[in-house]
């Protein structure tokens, strides 16, 4: 019998005017021992499926309709009390961003006792006893020393593991998984994941875990569940679905997936999926003003060499130089980019690849080494006229789509300034034409620049930043981590709008991701950074087929399976 | 932590410093101390003999120097209205604006607190509505306004409780007098600490609200209540100690500041406490007194201060570890 079922349930918002339909009569249930994937793209009404049956919707969120059974019995309609009765003795839940889920004020012991002690009739030392052999079943080493720590003393992973011990503190029969790895990176994703299907064996949990990522869907669950705007568009075993997907939407989604074992030109765009940008009038390139006058020198050899570059923080400061702290952010890295490539630096969180391109911007001046750009030393320009004429030639592309933009400026004002700035154009209305001309190219359309950024959802916004970017007709572009914050489906779209525009303007980019699979549909070759040094640098192919670090070859192997996935994927490319 | 420690006490003592030169300069320059001192009918051979032995003519420095010297042995001089020294009649004043200040900070955390955490957990209700619009009275209305008002209604047309002075007190020790002891006294305190905490009540209301509001929403609350605990532990135990370390910031400047500022109503309620005393010192030119209770401020403001940055540590563990 299955622990969970949720019949034809229907979640409504009502708004001032209207009523926002969330969940669309979903039906699912969850089996003990096995996991469900709920996938689907942000506003499908996955998360809400799963704070419904906790009991936890967001005010003014009901359920209109529908019913949900945990065994057998009804628990939609239950007063507040027993409801409250239920969370984490019967269903516990795992959130998806392990450094705010926890109270920054209490030690993870009285966290874990006090929960203990709401749900078990312990007493306080049997349930410090049970504190301990639950951090020391999650995997925590020392758990009888580092349960007396704070969240703040723990890494990301281990504060993840925290929150599962934590959601299974009463042996609860069903376990809501939200974006449990999203906020993770590759190496500690496997592990999280290893561990709750391990968890789920072992303690004959029903799982039910909700991700937008196809790779966590294809690795650990057993049954998928596809959600398009909070309908249940396909629901079936994980094989079948993602190996033969029955809907259109499903086989869209599973086509945009960067694919990490082959290489695409481009990737497929699906006609399913929102605001693709909508084909705006193009422009020919070669005779617009963004495409002439690109006075560069021309450059024999690479345009960026970077040798021997060194970068360290101050952790502590101290009047004694022998008492200061620091921390050694990029060590000795070296590396060339060939005009007309994409360089990709891959690594995961502090492995210093953002401040590579920070220091190659100039937003941080190293400690060491050298940066060649064309003929110039970036590292000892001084004379501001010589700085401003470098910027002009690099932009940069932020991660954030939602704090990179200045919130109280016209779209076309944001994209009009650095052409400004750097008195790129005779007069305003020249200026003018070209923000229209631009606005047109990165498919947002001319009408989008009377508007403010928070009109445009989060692709729509990294659309404009490129834009911006594009504004002083670069040579090379700094990515950094372009489309980590966006649905797999926009990221298609913003990955194809980049590489159009590289073979366009022929620029040369410095791509910066921790996806593996987005590198390789981006880039020519391929650095692999881990704690501040370059372990591989190599041709992108090599570097999957024939990797030479070990480093790289544990990435590589870390990557969730997607075998599922190939048949699909091969057909709908 | 030590060093923290140390690095702050070091602060705290140079702005106690520059206070006292501020104070010293007030002394030693408004107006010419002798003049205010001596009667017209004395001499200039009088005034110069004087001058020398009160050591005005020594280089500023040496005065400056003994000013600080003698300062921290409270030794701040004669006043010139009573012929007394100051450090005796701050002993006398002191305790009455104590006892108020202290009654009416207790009075504005206590109700403030709970106040405004139930203004923050049920934000609609029409309890809380109420609760925002009547303080927003005590935020905009002046104190002495508030302080006439009650008088008028609760001493002029009721007759319940005085209107003015202390009431009866009881002497404790050699100089502490407290108005805690008797029915009188403690009648006499209920309208000026009111009247004083009503304003530090609304900020800490208001304070606390929105702390809360802000709090509530994060996911270690969602995730309390995902793991089933109590509203009574997530209310309390998570939600209101992360709200408080701004609360003790703005509850400590505000305790410096009706300490400091009780003048106001000290004078509306003829209370005698430090206030009243300074503001009759302003308008007969009494500098010693004026600098002494410039200094005293000064030092209550650091010390709370101190206290407050010290009390972070035991609140926040985040700033135990790996912070200079």
């Amino acid at each position: 019998m299955s622990v969970l079922d949720v019949k034809d349930l229907t979640v409504e918002f009502p708004g001032r005017n209207s009523v926002f339909v969330a969940v669309d009569d979903v039906n699912l249930s969850v089996e003990a021992g096995k996991i469900l994937g709920v996938v689907g793209e942000s506003g499908a009404g996955k998360s809400t499926v799963g704070n419904a049956v906790i009991g936890l919707l967001q005010e003014p969120g009901r359920i209109a309709e529908g019913e949900i059974y945990l065994h057998g019995q009804r628990i939609d309609q239950l007063p507040y009390k027993e409801k409250r009765r239920l969370r984490g003795r019967k269903i516990g839940m795992i959130f998806q961003d392990p450094l705010t889920s926890l109270d920054p004020l209490q030690t993870v012991e009285s966290q874990l006792v006090e929960t203990i002690k709401t749900h078990l009739p312990l007493s306080n030392s049997d349930a410090q006893k049970r504190a301990v052999e639950l951090i020391d079943a999650v995997g925590i080493p020392d758990a009888g020393e580092r349960i007396k720590q704070y969240p703040h003393q723990f890494s990301g992973g281990m504060r993840q593991r925290v929150v599962i011990a934590l959601a299974l503190c009463a042996e609860p029969e069903l376990v809501i998984a939200d974006e449990p790895t999203t906020a993770l990176d590759v190496s500690i994703q496997a592990q999280i994941l290893e561990l709750m299907k391990s968890l789920c064996a072992e303690r004959n949990v029903a799982m039910m875990v909700i991700t937008h990522d196809m790779g966590v869907i294809a690795d650990i669950t057993d049954h998928v569940a596809v959600m398009y705007r909070g309908e249940l568009v396909e629901y079936g075993e994980t094989s079948q679905v993602l190996g033969a997907p029955n809907h259109p939407y499903t086989q869209s989604l599973i086509s945009a997936v960067p694919r990490p074992d082959i290489k695409v030109e481009r990737f497929p765009v699906v006609n399913y999926i929102e605001e693709a940008g909508t084909p705006q009038k193009q422009i020919d390139i070669s005779t617009h003003w963004l495409g002439k006058a690109r006075d560069y020198d021309k450059v024999t050899g690479p345009l960026v060499q970077i040798r021997d570059l060194d970068m360290r923080f101050e952790t502590r400061g101290s009047v004694f130089p022998s008492r200061r702290k620091y921390f050694q952010a990029v060590k000795k890295v070296s590396f060339d980019i060939q005009e007309g490539e994409t360089f990709g630096l891959v690594g995961e969180s502090g492995s210093g690849k953002s401040t590579i391109a920070r220091l190659v911007t100039g937003l941080y001046h190293p400690t060491g080494g050298s940066i060649l750009f064309g003929k110039t030393e970036l590292t000892s320009l001084k004379n501001r006229k010589d700085v401003l004429a470098m910027r002009r030639q690099m932009q940069m592309i932020f991660q954030d789509p939602y704090s990179s933009l200045n919130a109280r400026m016209r779209v076309r004002d944001i994209i009009a300034e650095p052409i400004k700035f750097h008195r790129l154009a005779s007069g305003n209305s020249e200026v003018r034409q070209i923000v229209d001309d631009l606005l047109d190219h990165v498919g947002l359309g001319v009408a989008a620049g009377q508007k403010y950024p928070h009109e445009f959802s989060g692709g729509q916004r990294q659309r404009i930043s490129i834009a911006r970017a594009l504004a002083t007709r670069p040579r090379f572009l700094i990515c950094d981590e372009p489309t980590s914050a966006l649905d797999v489906s926009i990221q298609a779209q913003i990955l194809n709008l980049l590489k159009d525009l590289q073979e366009e303007l022929s620029l040369t980019m410095l791509f910066i991701s921790h996806d593996l699979a987005v590198i390789r549909q981006m880039c020519n070759r391929i650095g692999v950074m881990r704690n501040g040094e370059l372990c591989e640098v190599s041709d992108c192919d090599q570097l999957f087929e024939a990797p030479q670090h070990a480093y790289t070859r544990e990435l590589l192997d870390l990557m969730p399976s997607m075998e599922l996935l190939s048949r699909a994927n091969l057909e709908s490319a | 932590m030590i060093g923290f420690a140390t690095r702050r006490l070091l602060q705290a003592v140079i702005v106690m410093l520059v206070v006292a030169l501020l104070a010293f300069t007030m002394f030693r320059f408004v107006g010419d101390p002798i003049n205010q001192m001596v009667g017209i009918e004395t001499s200039i051979e009088e005034r110069e003999a004087l001058r020398e032995r009160l050591g005005l003519n020594d280089p500023i420095a040496v005065q400056f120097y003994r000013f600080i010297s003698k300062a921290a042995r409270f030794d701040f001089g004669t006043s010139y209205q009573f012929r007394q020294p100051v450090s005796e009649l701050f002993a006398k004043r002191i305790p009455a604006t104590l006892e108020l200040s202290l009654t009416s900070a207790l009075f504005a955390l206590i109700v403030g607190i709970p106040m405004g955490i139930y203004a923050g957990l049920n934000r609609e209700s029409p309890i809380s509505k109420l609760f925002l619009s009547v303080s927003l009275v005590g935020i905009s209305l002046p104190t002495f306004f508030i302080g006439i008002l009650l008088i008028f209604l609760f001493s002029v047309t009721l007759q319940w409780l005085p209107s003015f002075g202390r009431g009866e007190t009881v002497q404790i020790g050699s100089w502490w007098t407290t108005g805690f002891l008797t029915v009188s006294g403690l009648k006499a305190l209920i309208l000026p600490s009111i009247t004083l905490g009503l304003y530090q009540m609304t900020l800490i209301m208001r304070l606390i609200r929105a702390e809360m509001l802000e709090v509530i929403r994060t996911d270690y609350i969602k995730f309390a209540r995902a793991r089933g605990l109590p509203d009574r532990l997530v209310h309390f135990r998570h939600a209101l100690k992360n709200t408080l370390v701004p609360v003790i910031t703005i509850t400590g400047l505000q305790l410096g500041a009706i300490i400091a500022f009780a003048t106001i109503t000290e004078t509306v309620f003829q209370w005698p406490g430090m206030g009243l005393m300074f503001l009759q010192a302003v308008q007969n030119v009494d500098i010693p007194i004026m600098s002494a209770y410039l200094l005293l401020t000064a030092f209550l403001f650091v010390a709370i201060n101190y206290i407050v940055d010290m009390l972070y540590f035991f609140i926040d563990p985040r700033l135990r570890v790996g912070r200079p």
